[in-house]
């Protein structure tokens, strides 16, 4: 067993490896093969987890491969734990990212940094599995920081360009803000618990629930909700939750299928996931699980709007990326744990789907991305054309889509937990939140999809000649991710409402709002019944109705309304003005702090006073005692004489 | 019988000499030189006279040691004064400065 889980983990890193170290030597067709072939070991061997576990029975596997080292008690160790949770993960993760492998050959074919390209992302897959199978929280934080680092080399992969590098750098930034959090918050779990292994931890938690400490001397803060709330914050860096989020749309600057794997299906979603699998804690806390639900609600609604405006295809999804992410982020916050991984699911191969197909538009168009030079491609690209509407609905939520199964479940789980006792206004604020976001949604997607695929042909003469499907390469993953954003969402009354994660996800039973909603659970039929006489449908359709009128009957309504609400525009053209309050605030004024350190600090007071002062003082020493020497014997030999009387005077008088 | 005194006084004067010889002296290194042996002899003066008084050999032993070693210093004084002499042609103290700093 462990051999298997080994064998998951490091098939990618040694395609990565061979891909990285030796891609001069065996070429740019062996690259792709062998980190494809690595991967796909790792998917085949997923789906085989995934297999023992429904139709095998078998237990959670949890142990440790191997001691790092043990410092004062504490073990740093490297070992793997494999429930349902992990399971879903591990199909998630390695599924997507095969097909962004294959998509790859189709997108980066001209690329000269094509074996690099491969062996980044083949680590990428290697990380993510580390980060979801890990039992221990140094685990956890070596996938965390491992996915990072392998994001920031992918977003500046075009290292040549100038966005490209500031973009890699605003979300290696970023994200060390989050990663402060979240060191933080496993300090504390250590400093309460004594251990970094998750069961150890997690059984310790139920006896700190009256611990307190003070952070800010008078105040007392509940241990688990510091704990809690510092995860989270890691949660927030790394899947872009306001304010955390700024860094998510600039990392499109990477190549496509990057931003298909990493930005949109797997990396981001790690956040959720560890919440997830944090579970045990999180439901000790209701304070830590509020402060969620508000982020992700805000996040969920307000991302959206910016997604509204956007004229940059890859733009547009990565801002619906956001808002999805709010919509997980709100169900954790809701305890609807199950609702969120489930989303999570679905989201991942809808969203790669939406990428890849953007991307698929994205080469027809000779890497032109911007929107208003596009439109009519539906008979071109036909294939790329039905996948993207799958992708569309699945994101908007429409009935019978995978994606309306999880956003609705969330939708209800959240409606339900303003019922409980411990719900307060955020619950409220969320859900409604949450449905404004489903009109916004289906607004964002349908505008995107009309102006892509509908209306006028705005390219140029030279562009249009040229437009035709992609290759297999580019299309099959497209195919193979429709499907799964289609039917994924028929085992929402299995992964949710049926007992599949088991123990791997707790509930606290005063918040169980996925188990009261699954009493009232009948099947997927009824699912759908209900959900059409929800307001989330309505407002889905009304969205898609919008766009189309709007962009495809009267385009001169959305000019009129970009100059009626001006201001408005302005707001949402600027991103509520956080770039610039981080740029202009935080950037600037960390520069202006290391810049006065370096003229006051290095400058005059290590370099002028300690270095060269004290050389100074020293030299000017030597020039008063160099006149003592005046190379005179009898100088000399009155100074012996001197001295002999001292030392004489000194030996009678003072004994 | 003559006091012990009266010896220490001849010694200490014979020093003081010698100092004097050593520093207000600036014309001659040989004259240094000579200061320098007055200055042991004084020295030799006190041992002889405290070993008397005191009946005890020893310091006369010492006064032997430190004529073998006065010796030993003058003859090398005088060698590196050839020397200098030859290179210099002067034995005049002021010039001899190499070492002001």
């Amino acid at each position: 067993m462990q051999n298997l889980f080994l064998t998951i983990a490091l098939a990618p890193l040694v395609g990565s490896i061979l891909a990285g170290l030796f891609g001069k030597q065996i070429g740019r067709t062996a690259s792709h093969w062998v980190t494809i072939s690595g991967v796909a070991v790792s998917c085949a061997l997923s789906f085989y987890v995934m297999k023992l576990f429904l139709i095998d029975g078998m237990a959670s596997y949890n142990e440790s491969v191997y001691t790092w080292l043990v410092s004062d008690g504490i073990k740093f160790e490297v070992g793997f734990l494999v429930d349902k949770l992990t399971a879903i993960m591990l199909v998630v993760v390695t599924f997507v990212s095969l097909m962004v492998h294959i998509y790859t050959i189709g997108y980066m074919k001209d690329d000269p940094g094509y074996q690099r390209f491969f062996s980044y992302i083949a680590l990428f897959t290697f990380s993510m599995l580390m980060l979801v199978m890990a039992n221990n929280f140094m685990q956890l934080f070596f996938g965390w920081e491992a996915v990072g680092l392998v994001s920031y080399l992918l977003i500046g992969f075009w290292y040549t360009r100038d966005t490209a590098i500031f973009a890699n750098l605003k979300a290696f930034l970023v994200n060390r803000v989050g990663d402060f959090g979240f060191l933080l918050g496993i300090a504390a779990v250590l400093m309460y618990t004594g251990s970094l292994d998750y069961a150890t931890v997690f059984a310790k938690i139920p006896g700190l629930t009256e611990t307190t400490m003070q952070i800010f001397p008078g105040v007392d803060w509940s241990v688990i909700t510091v704990m809690g709330i510092l995860l989270f914050v890691g949660a927030m860096g790394k899947s872009a939750q306001v304010p955390l989020h700024v860094w998510l749309p600039d990392s499109m600057e990477g190549p496509t299928p990057i931003s298909a794997l990493i930005h949109a299906a797997t990396m981001v979603t790690a956040g959720i996931f560890m919440v997830a699998r944090m579970s045990p804690i999180y439901e000790f806390t209701t304070t830590a699980l509020t402060f969620i639900l508000f982020i992700g609600a805000v996040t969920a609604l307000f991302m959206g709007f910016l997604g509204l405006i956007q004229n940059d295809i890859k733009r547009v999804v990565a801002y619906s990326t956001l808002s999805q992410l709010g919509y997980m982020t709100v169900a954790l916050g809701a305890s609807a744990y199950s609702a969120a991984i489930f989303h999570l699911m679905t989201h991942a191969f809808f969203k790669a789907l939406l990428f890849l197909g953007a991307g698929a538009v994205i080469i027809a168009m000779h890497h032109e991305q911007d929107m208003r030079k596009m439109g009519g491609l539906r008979k071109y690209m036909p294939i790329t054309y039905i996948t993207s509407l799958i992708g569309s609905l699945a994101l908007i939520g429409f009935p019978g889509f995978a994606g309306f199964f999880s956003k609705d479940t969330i939708i209800e789980a959240v409606h339900l937990s303003t019922t409980l006792d411990h719900a307060t206004w955020v619950h409220t604020f969320a859900y409604y939140a949450i449905l404004a976001g489903v009109f916004i949604t289906a607004l964002y997607s349908f505008r995107m999809f009309f102006l892509v695929f509908h209306g006028k042909e705005r390219m140029d003469d030279h562009t249009r000649e040229h437009l035709h499907e992609c290759s297999a390469v580019v299309t099959v993953p497209l195919i193979l991710l429709a499907i799964p954003s289609v039917v994924a969402g028929y085992f929402l009354g299995d992964v949710v409402f049926g007992d599949y994660f088991g123990d791997a996800i707790m509930f606290s039973e005063s918040k169980n709002v996925i188990g009261m909603l699954g009493e009232d659970y009948h099947g997927i039929v009824g699912f759908i019944q209900h959900g059409i006489m929800g307001p989330a449908f309505w407002l889905a359709l009304a969205g898609l109705f919008t766009a189309w009128f709007i962009y495809m009957k009267r385009p001169d309504i959305a000019d009129t309304a970009k100059q009626k609400l001006g201001f408005l525009h302005k707001l949402l053209d600027n991103k509520y003005y956080m770039d610039d309050l981080y740029i202009k605030g935080f950037a600037a004024g960390g520069r202006l702090l290391g810049k006065g350190l370096w003229k006051q600090g290095d400058v005059n007071v290590i370099d002028g006073l300690m270095v060269n002062g004290s050389a100074a003082v020293i030299n000017w020493f030597a020039g008063v005692a160099r006149v003592v020497q005046t190379g005179h014997l009898y100088h000399y030999a009155f100074a012996m004489i001197l001295g002999l009387l001292g030392l004489l005077s000194w030996f009678i008088l003072g004994a | 019988m003559i006091p012990l005194s009266n010896y220490l006084i001849v010694a200490a004067i014979l020093f003081s000499l010698s100092i004097a010889g050593i520093f207000i002296n600036r014309k001659n290194i040989i004259i240094l030189l000579m200061s320098i042996e007055l200055m042991l002899l004084a020295v030799n003066l006190n041992f002889i006279a405290f070993s008397h008084y005191l009946g005890d050999s020893a310091g006369q032993v010492f006064v032997f040691f430190i004529l073998t070693v006065a010796a030993a210093e003058a003859a090398i004084g005088l060698a590196i004064l050839i020397v200098l002499f030859r290179k210099r042609h002067s034995i005049n103290v002021d010039d001899v400065s190499d070492m002001k700093g």
